[in-house]
């Protein structure tokens, strides 16, 4: 595996970042942390141990479009609102993650012309009541697997050409970052939580980091300090025990906070209870787990993945991200090249000038 | 039906998902497709006002299965729990029969007495101006719990064969509505009706239940309270009443809507849903009030013992048995003062003065350009809110012109004051103030308790006959806290109820429920409904969850019954209907009704006791039924009285509408709508070219209400930042509309310009082989705030139901053109 250990920027962070959130002044007070008792275990049902890496299963066939976690976001992190403007991008006013907005709700409208007209609602059939068991269909699509095939019920809500989707978007905390690998000053770092910080005191605002990222997450705030933001996954309320403000507000559980390893099991088992009702369903950045339609292994996956029943571009997500720095590999290589070129050339200049 | 239940509750809405996900069909049936369509599993797009049509198709098709005529779960459950089996008059007629109208149409009013169980009569009826008394109570706003009858007990066929027994009565009135019918009036295929129904009742039964949830988009109507009735009817045939997961979810809950009729804030209601005394001689004395508005039996049946318990909650030692507990102390009602009437009153100079807490008719009530105008004319406004909204401002425009004198008061918000909340299930929730408000911020419950006391302090030295009843009101709050606010716990034990001679020490001693009140002045109590909640700790602190009922979680009117009426969760003989749905039963050696929740039914009632109708009271109604509100316990498929429009629901036209039913050629709308034909206040008419779409108006989850808590909050206003309409692509084609594009709304009323959100989330419909479209404005905006826009009920008449003054919002008409407006 290749990756965050190489970097020099990310080798010692930790005992930093503790010091600083976990005192007020003086020497670190490091005796109630992790806080012995903790929210997280009531409202998200896991206990905040650091060293483990934590992120979320956003699961969009449960959204309802509420923006909870986006209003809690703001709150919690005090951040402005952004220009109060009409999108007309469907009930979407924000547009786009930014400095400002770390947790985004999208809105597809995806129908048909001919919408809500002769649906093909299948007979209801009282011996398949109550339907839905939950069996699992293993890691990936059987053979004979057809959409909508397999059926029971109308499932409107996921019928193509008839359904409105929702997704919240968030920072991916990629287990092999490019933010981090772009970042000169050494201030986007891997914390304890296995989340992807930005130190804001370390930030110089040059924008690598912008650039780096696959996604469009980070941006720098040129109207306010100048300083490149995003999602800290709460970083300041899991030191304390608490699950980030986004997952805690979500009143439907489309997005689950905990373990990353915990959750990619539940996402597992969801995957495969969708397939069952005859929902093409995947997962999008579990780094190669039931990832039908697209592939972030080059990110060695993503600490925040999503559960979706469309194509990624559908939810603005790229199918394959891409890390900059795997493309500095062939860059150098046609870099040397040229040089080897320039001095063959140069050599042969040189040779014809003294054979002269 | 009538809720857009994902984007108005989101949180009550994670309940629904979870069933969705355990495998629950999510039916969803509105006008628009909405954040609540997105998740169902079927959606319907219905022409807005049609909903009493599509439900009676539901009932029709029902009643025509095979499954439910030959599922004996069915026959008991309706045959035993609601009044299917009872006769009705002889001279009753149908609204089929008499083209648009039932038996007792008396030219503007009914005299329902032919609506009536076979050989009884109500007690109102005997009055000697009985038809003047019809005639008033059907223009004002108040009508009797009435339950008092003489004669009976009416006969009654438990085979459900005879003709005139209810569920056939019913049948009959119902036969109309084939599924191919409502298709013609609501715009729904016949085959799609026919499927919802089929799903209804599939998941109906002994072993499975249905709940049907909805909000202001079945009640904002002229039919409104006729819709939910339909949907009653429909539940209780199925057997979704009194069972779990059952039942009608009326989604209230903004934040107390339900504690604020509990506890009323409405003019015709006294706390527990007690009928405020009219000018009528039916309420001429506490004997006359308690003949007529008491049940012969039921719960109405202590009526007095409320009413005495309530009077001297007020007046204290002032209510004695001589002068019948100061009844005269009330205030009487004389006419309808209701929300309009006020208005009106303003215009004509009959009104001068106007408090508003936490109200903002310049956005939220219908026709507000006329309600602007009106707050205009008075001589002084009041208002309390935490942000200066549209109706604290009424003076901006044209100073000069406005002579009233506005005084804004900044009210705290919730988290600044104690108190509590009743959601949508009655469950009564404290919460507890977490900062002191700043500066001159001030709780409403301070305010009106030092109000008051100045008013007192005023009338302290009247000699005036009329002045007792302040003197008389009593108003010993404690207060607490830097600002001396008035002490909210000891209001919700009063509320609770005590007996009024103290116990050892001058103590109170709390009454346990309101099973202990008593008709003789030797208890007090605030409201009857709500007696339990404080027998010494306040309940309504509880804080014990779980994942079913929860009945440790705050306090469930009536007597922290979480289930209402569910007696019915166990058959005749009282056994559960199966072990799925297994919740309350009769346990034959404890010789009790046992089970999760608190049973709501006299605890040791037999299941087979026929009930002893001259005993009078809970002993007078019988072991197989359930619904105690109503003085024969049974449900109603059939209302003998309660509503002023008819005994059955019966599809009109909303007021404003650009179609013709087929149903009945005459009338085609609500014949006992009230409405106000006053200058400022016209009306579109029915299928009128000037005005020829469908508007709805709807709420979002960025936004509450009028916009005064969420347009003056930029991490709410960000998110839905200005006036926009839903158009279909198809409408705006045709008229010239782009997408972000100024589009201009009218109506008889005024205009109303707002963005064009062109999407395929709406649809034009077919209505008798014409297309109808259909529009959308959400109404939280308004002038003042960070985002801004012209108020949705600009457009808006006052027109309303007769039952309880509601008005028609969601389906009216109106004309849409580009551009911004003159």
């Amino acid at each position: 595996m290749e990756g965050t250990g190489d970097l020099p920027s990310t080798a010692a962070p930790r005992g930093e970042i503790q010091e600083r959130a976990g005192a007020s002044g003086g020497a670190p007070d490091r005796s109630g942390y992790p806080p012995a008792e903790q929210e997280a275990e009531l409202t998200a049902g896991t206990r905040i141990t650091p060293g483990r890496a934590y992120g979320f299963f956003t699961d969009t066939t449960l959204c309802i479009g509420c923006k909870a976690c986006q209003v809690a976001c703001k709150q919690w992190n005090n951040l402005p609102a952004s220009d109060m403007r009409l999108s007309g991008d469907s009930y979407d006013n924000t547009r786009r993650l930014s400095a400002t907005t770390w947790r985004h709700v999208a809105f597809i409208e995806q129908f048909d012309e001919s919408r809500f007209e002769g649906l093909e609602v299948p007979p209801v059939d009282e011996a398949k009541l109550p339907r839905r068991s939950a069996t699992a269909l293993g890691e990936n699509l059987p053979a004979d697997f057809e959409p909508w095939g397999n059926l029971t019920t109308s499932e409107q809500w996921a019928r193509p050409g008839q359904r409105w989707i929702f997704m919240s978007d968030v920072c991916k905390h990629c287990r092999d970052a490019p933010c981090l690998e772009a970042c000169p000053t050494g201030s986007i770092i891997r914390t304890e939580f296995d989340s992807v910080y930005v130190q804001q005191d370390v930030c110089n605002g040059c924008g690598y980091c912008v650039s780096a990222c696959p996604f469009g997450v980070v941006d720098v705030d040129r109207e306010g300090d100048g300083k490149a933001h995003k999602c800290t996954l709460c970083y300041d309320r899991l030191k304390d025990g608490m699950e980030p403000a986004c997952a805690k507000a979500c009143p439907t559980d489309s997005i689950r906070f905990g373990p990353v390893d915990e959750l990619v099991d539940l996402a597992r088992e969801r995957v495969a209870d969708l397939r069952a009702r005859g929902i093409p369903a995947y997962l999008y950045g579990s780094n190669g787990v039931l990832e039908e339609e697209c592939d972030t292994t080059r990110l060695d996956g993503l600490n925040c993945f999503f559960l979706l029943i469309d194509r990624p571009e559908v939810y603005n997500l790229p199918p394959v991200p891409h890390r900059p720095s795997s493309e500095t590999g062939p860059g150098l290589l046609s870099v040397a090249l040229a040089a080897g070129g320039l001095v063959a050339a140069a050599m042969l200049a040189f040779a014809g000038a003294s054979g002269e | 039906m009538g809720s857009n239940f994902a984007e108005c509750h989101p949180v009550g809405f994670r309940f629904v998902m979870r069933a969705r996900e355990k495998g629950a069909e999510v039916i969803h049936v509105d006008p628009r497709f909405s954040r609540t369509s997105a998740c169902a599993t079927q959606y319907a797009q219905i022409r807005a006002g049609t909903d009493i049509a599509f439900l009676g198709a539901l009932i029709n098709v029902v009643l025509h299965s095979e499954r439910w005529n030959a599922d004996p779960f069915f026959h008991e459950y309706v045959s035993h729990f609601t009044n299917a089996a009872t006769l009705i008059e002889r001279d009753f007629r149908d609204v089929s029969e008499l083209s648009g109208y039932f038996s007792g149409w008396e030219d503007g009013f009914y005299c329902p007495d032919t609506w009536q169980y076979e050989g009884t009569q109500r007690v109102v009826h005997m009055n000697s101006d009985y038809e003047e008394l019809c005639k008033v109570m059907s223009s004002e706003t108040h009508s009797l719990h009435g339950g008092r009858t003489v004669g009976g007990p009416p006969p009654r066929d438990p085979s459900l064969r005879d003709p005139r027994c209810v569920l056939r009565v019913m049948e009959r009135h119902f036969a109309a509505y084939t599924p191919e019918a409502a298709a013609e009036i609501c715009g729904v295929s016949a085959e799609q009706i026919r499927h919802i129904a089929e799903t209804m009742l599939a998941n109906s039964g002994r072993d499975r239940t249905c709940n049907v949830a909805y909000a202001l988009g079945w009640t904002q109507h002229t039919t409104g309270p006729q819709i939910i009735a339909t949907a009653a009817i429909l539940q209780l045939l199925l057997g979704n009443i009194g069972r779990p997961g059952g039942g009608i979810q009326a989604l209230r809950g903004h934040a107390t809507i339900q504690g604020s009729t509990d506890i009323p804030t409405l003019y015709d209601l006294l706390p527990g849903y007690l009928h405020m005394p009219t000018h009528l001689p039916t309420h001429e004395s506490l004997d006359s009030y308690v003949a007529n508005e008491g049940g012969s039996a039921g719960q109405w049946s202590y009526t007095r013992e409320y009413m005495v318990s309530l009077l001297k909650a007020y007046f204290g030692d002032a209510a004695t048995p001589e002068n019948d507990f100061a009844y005269d102390y009330l205030p009487r009602i004389t006419g309808d003062h209701s929300h309009f009437p006020m208005f009106v009153a303003m215009h004509e100079k009959r009104m001068e003065g106007l408090v508003l807490m936490g109200q903002n008719p310049v956005v939220g009530g219908p026709n507000s350009g006329y309600a602007l105008d009106g707050m205009r004319a008075l001589r002084w406004l009041v208002v309390r809110d935490i942000f200066p909204i549209e109706s604290a401002v009424v003076w901006r425009e044209h100073p000069e012109e406005c002579a009233t004198e506005v005084f804004l008061l900044p009210a705290a918000t919730v988290v600044e004051k104690d108190g509590s909340f009743t959601n949508t299930n009655r469950v009564v929730q404290w919460h507890d103030k977490a900062v002191e408000p700043r500066e001159d911020v001030r709780s409403d419950a301070w305010f009106i308790h030092h109000l008051w006391l100045r008013l007192k302090g005023l009338y302290a030295d009247s000699t005036e006959a009329r002045d007792r009843p302040i003197q008389a009101l009593t108003w010993d709050y404690p207060t607490t806290g830097i600002h001396e606010d008035p002490d909210v716990d000891a209001v919700l034990r009063e509320v609770n109820g005590y007996y009024t001679e103290p116990g050892p020490g001058g103590k109170r001693i709390q009454v346990r429920g309101f099973a202990d009140l008593a008709a003789d002045g030797s208890t007090a109590c605030g409201c009857w409904l709500y007696s339990g909640i404080h027998p010494g700790v306040n309940l309504a602190e509880k804080r014990e969850g779980d994942d079913y009922i929860a009945p440790n979680w705050g306090f469930s009117w009536p007597s922290n019954v979480r289930l209402l009426y569910n007696r019915a969760s166990a058959d005749s003989r009282g056994r559960p209907w199966s072990e799925r749905k297994r919740y309350v039963w009769w346990d034959e050696g404890l010789a009790r009704w046992v089970g999760v929740d608190v049973p709501d039914f006299p605890a040791t009632k037999r299941p087979d006791d026929p009930g002893d109708p001259e005993a009078g009271g809970m002993a007078a109604v019988s072991g197989d039924s359930p619904f105690l509100m109503k003085p024969d316990g049974k449900g109603w498929l059939f209302f003998p009285f309660g509503m002023k429009d008819g005994p059955l629901p019966t599809h009109y036209e909303p007021w404003e509408t650009p179609v013709r039913s087929a149903l009945h050629a005459d009338p085609q709308r609500n014949p006992l709508t009230k409405v106000w034909r006053t200058p400022g206040n016209a009306y579109n008419g029915v299928d009128n070219p000037k005005y020829p779409y469908v508007l709805t108006t709807f709420r979002l989850t960025e936004h509450h209400t009028a916009g005064g808590m969420t347009r003056w909050n930029s991490w709410l206003s960000e998110l839905q930042p200005g006036a926009f309409v839903e158009v279909s692509p198809e409408l705006a084609e045709s008229l010239d509309i782009t997408h972000l594009g100024w589009v201009t709304l009218s109506t008889a009323r005024g205009e109303a310009e707002a963005r064009a959100l062109v999407t395929r989330r709406i649809r034009p419909l077919t209505v008798k082989g014409r297309t109808i479209h259909q529009i959308g404005i959400p109404w939280h905006f308004g002038s003042e705030g960070l985002v801004v826009g012209d108020a949705a009920n600009l457009l808006a008449s006052m027109v309303a139901d007769p039952n309880v003054s509601i008005h028609e919002a969601k389906a009216f008409t109106c004309n849409i053109r580009p551009g911004r407006r003159s």
